[in-house]
């Protein structure tokens, strides 16, 4: 009833648009004239993002808020096309011989949003500057690796830097400059694709703050105003010389209370670009927007992470993992509970990174109560019989954790509960605690289109994004080896082994991968999102 | 009277050192670092967490803190600075409040026109038709959710009819303002009305209003004089304690409605251990709270003369 309503509203409203644009067309127009779909090349379209939690510095921005802003604002040396392939953009060339140490050849004519040159200087003293201790930038660790790291970074609590630069970053000429790394990293050119490699203007090292609220960057689009809470402006650099020229004029990011809002305004016209739908309108957003409905996978995954360090799995066999993994019903919970919003999982790389394999994990991800019964008993049979899955309660995963329990409970008869943390801090606080029952929900979205970036940051002794404390001498070995392999193509392979072999340790059990369920309104078109689930800002066309 | 004002002016500096020293403690127990929070899933090390700590200066004692903070608010006004952005929390209080105060203004004098009208209306007609049809009203009103009724109005209103724009937009204009306001204001509509209706039909039933009635007085001074001032004392201590309320319980018609609010942004800075922008949103609460109550004791004077403050 209500569905047949709006679509009478909608008509009403898209025949008073073209009597207006027949109106008001005049004469610069006419060549465009009665094309669908013509194109309106200095439209600016809006989009929902909420507040940016950091002031806008690259090196500063890790929520996807904020991140959204920055990268449009600033461009990097090189980018990723939907396939995962390295395209330069700010640099002419990114060469290596060794894979240790990096030669990067800037493109000549390019500018920041305030008329200064890009040069060696803009990305070496930026670099230094947000791996600089004192500058205390939540992505300083990026630069880990690079030689000098730990003299700007130093790893003790409260230590002072001892030099002011990394030595492994040498400036050849005003556009040529080397990275030299610690070790061998073949994939380390795709790293130059994240936000915090970014230049930095003079200007920003005069007052970095103000500089975070008014940023100026060399990227496809000049920031123009923040009115906090509200909106975000930035209009297009016609001076732009990189190869993602934006093709509308602009971007406005709007902030809404909910993204049931935002769906409102979407239907109402008053934003055009969604990033997510809200569950309430998850079924019906497809009846409601027809072919502007957005369902596509992005390169995330959800998985159940394993408390290593608990009694329940220290001296546990593998195989009882495995046996809860197939008792999980992925199938049917991404279809119900998750609204197909998700896309069952078959090993622990996303889809659309360099190196994913399809069915990685064999039967492991494949629903089978009792091929899953018979793993557990072989191993030995859940320590306690019983297992908790810890999840934070404000992001909306209580319904699916419930899900999960119970596919496990009706398949296993292994005892399963909720472990529900008020919110995403105090559930960070119990995984960096070793506070962890026994199952965690961890969630990982790519950063640069490699498999390392998933297995690497999430399986390596100590690193960060190791939130299970997994610990694996072999496999730790293999990672090595991995990362120091001669070329890309022979690291992405040697990753891939190390995937295969993912499934005799089990340091999590995959779940599924995320899909972007989103939509546009009528007065855009050619509306794509990225690996990373955002939409691609400057592909976007606003039509007459 | 001024030295009755003085005295509860002075009174007002303990209950506000109080207040904020127990949010901010609270605040400081509750589970969860905010400067971790900003690293999410990705992790973080423990180096640049430690020299983030030094420079916000939450790795002083809690006590310290508490003490820069307040030595802030009282000699320069600052209210330091939010946690993530760096923005200076008077900043974010001065997006936060004309919006909400607007918002709850509106759903104030909503509530005392309609919620007295409808109280008096009630009351002077106690036991008949009107009476009744205000009670199931009011017992309507009181038991649908906030939440529930914000939605029927957008459904009804904005999709149905197309009278109203679903969500308010970034200017706040008081237009848009009105269907929020009516949602907010309705469930304090109809208690003022039930309080109104309560106590009018008790003192209609006073001796002094039999001698009123008595003297021969018209009727529009024995109502609007006599019942009135004497029935509105509970009405007026309800309502000064609802501003406070409208302005800081306002977190699901924020939500609902899109209005960037207090509400919303106390909620947020809950969630995201934002402790100095919690306190001074508090802070500013606290004190609308003191002065409704004070302003709601001199009127008690106004309204009952047999109250003398010396």
């Amino acid at each position: 009833m209500r569905g047949a309503k709006s679509a009478k509203w909608v008509a009403g409203a898209a025949i008073i648009a073209l009597a207006a644009t027949a109106c008001g067309g005049g004469e610069d127009s006419k060549s465009n004239e009665g094309a669908k779909g013509a194109v309106d090349p200095d439209g600016i379209f809006s989009i929902e993002v909420g507040e940016p939690q950091n002031p806008l510095q690259p090196a500063n921005t890790m929520e996807s808020n904020g991140s959204i802003v920055t990268d449009a604002i600033f461009s990097q040396l090189v980018d990723y096309d939907p396939a995962g392939k390295l395209e330069m953009i700010n640099a002419e060339s990114v060469d290596t011989t060794d894979s240790k140490l990096w030669t990067v050849k800037l493109k000549k004519d390019w500018k920041f949003h305030d008329g200064t040159p890009v040069t060696s200087e803009s990305y070496v003293k930026a670099w230094n500057w947000a791996a600089n201790i004192t500058n205390a930038q939540t992505n300083a660790s990026w630069f880990d690796g690079i030689k000098g790291y730990a003299d700007v970074h130093p790893a003790e609590e409260g230590a002072k830097p001892k030099a002011d630069a990394m030595s492994g970053l040498k400036i050849v000429d005003d556009h040529t400059f080397t990275i030299e790394l610690d070790a061998p990293l073949p994939y380390f050119a795709y790293k130059l694709g994240y936000t915090v490699y970014s230049p930095l203007p003079e200007s920003f090292y005069a007052d970095p703050k103000a500089a975070g609220e008014k940023p100026v960057g060399n990227g496809a689009y000049k920031f123009e105003s923040w009115d906090h809470k509200k909106q975000i402006k930035v209009v297009r650099n016609d001076d732009y010389k990189g190869l993602d020229k934006a093709k509308n004029g602009g971007v406005i990011f709007k902030n809404y209370t909910t993204i049931e809002t935002a769906y409102e305004d979407l239907k109402s016209g008053n934003v055009d670009v969604l990033r997510q739908i809200g569950p309430k309108d998850l079924p019906v957003y497809r009846a409601d927007l027809g072919d502007r409905a957005v369902d596509k996978a992005y390169s995330a995954i959800q998985t159940l992470g394993v408390a290593m360090y608990q009694k329940q799995w220290k001296d546990t066999d593998p195989k009882v993992l495995q046996g809860l993994s197939m008792a999980i019903d992925r199938d049917t919970i991404t279809k119900t509970v998750l609204q197909g919003t998700r896309e069952p999982a078959t090993g622990w790389v996303a889809k659309g990174v360099l190196g994913y394999q399809p069915n990685v994990a064999g039967d492991v991800t494949k629903y089978d109560p009792a091929k899953a019964k018979a793993l557990i008993k072989e191993g030995g049979g859940v320590p306690g019989n019983k297992i908790f899955i810890q999840f934070n309660a404000d992001g909306g995963h209580k319904e699916w954790v419930e899900a999960v329990c119970n596919s496990i409970t009706q398949a296993t008869g292994v005892e399963c509960a909720g472990d529900s943390k008020a919110d995403f801090q105090a559930d960070l606080d119990a995984r960096d605690a070793k506070q962890v029952k026994s199952f965690y929900r961890g969630g990982w979205v790519l950063d640069y289109p490699v498999n390392a970036n998933f297995i690497s940051d999430l399986f390596r002794t100590g690193a960060a994004g190791n939130n299970g404390f997994f610990s694996n001498k072999d496999l730790d070995a293999k990672i090595k080896a991995a990362d120091t392999a001669p070329s890309l193509d022979e690291s992405v392979k040697a990753y891939q082994e190390v995937e295969k072999e993912l499934v005799n340790y089990m340091p999590t059990i995959p779940l599924w991968y995320y899909k972007v369920n989103a939509g546009y309104s009528e007065k855009v078109q050619n509306v794509d999102y990225a690996q990373d689930g955002d939409p691609i800002l400057t592909q976007v066309e606003v039509k007459k | 009277m001024g030295r009755y004002v003085a005295r509860r002016l002075l009174q007002m500096i303990p209950v506000f050192i109080g207040t904020t020293l127990l949010i901010f403690l609270m605040v400081y127990t509750l589970p969860g670092d905010p400067v971790r929070g900003l690293f999410g899933d990705k992790g973080a090390d423990p180096a640049t967490l430690a020299a983030m700590r030094h420079q916000l200066g939450l790795d002083q004692p809690i006590l310290v803190q508490y003490w820069e903070y307040m030595k802030g608010i009282v000699l320069h006004f600052d209210f330091g600075t939010q946690i993530a952005s760096g923005r200076p929390v008077t900043d974010v209080l001065g997006d936060a409040f004309p919006v909400t105060l607007r918002l709850a203004g509106m759903a104030f004098v909503i509530e005392i026109v309609l919620g007295l009208g409808l109280g008096m209306a009630a009351g002077l007609r106690a036991g008949r038709l009107t009476d009744n049809v205000v009670l199931v009203l009011t017992l309507l009103i009181i038991s649908i959710p906030v939440f529930v009724l914000g939605f029927i109005v957008k459904s009804v209103f904005a999709f149905e009819l197309g009278w109203i724009a679903p969500n308010v937009s970034n200017d706040a204009t008081w237009g848009e303002l009105v269907a929020p306001a009516i949602v907010l204001g309705s469930l304090s509509l109809a208690y003022v009305a039930r309080l109104t209706r309560t106590t009018m039909a008790e003192n209609l039933r006073s001796d002094y209003m039999r001698t009123a009635v008595a003297k021969g007085l018209p009727r529009r001074r024995i109502v609007g004089v006599h019942l009135m001032r004497n029935s509105l004392i509970p009405v007026i201590t309800f309502l000064g304690t609802d501003l406070g309320a409208l302005m800081g319980g306002a977190v699901v018609t924020e939500g609902l409605f899109n209005v960037k609010g207090i509400g919303g942004t106390i909620f947020e800075s809950i969630v995201r251990r934002e402790g100095t922008t919690l306190v001074g949103l508090v802070t500013v609460l606290v004190l609308v709270y003191l002065f409704m109550s004070l302003l709601v004791d001199l009127l008690y004077a106004v309204l009952d003369p047999r109250i003398r403050y010396a």
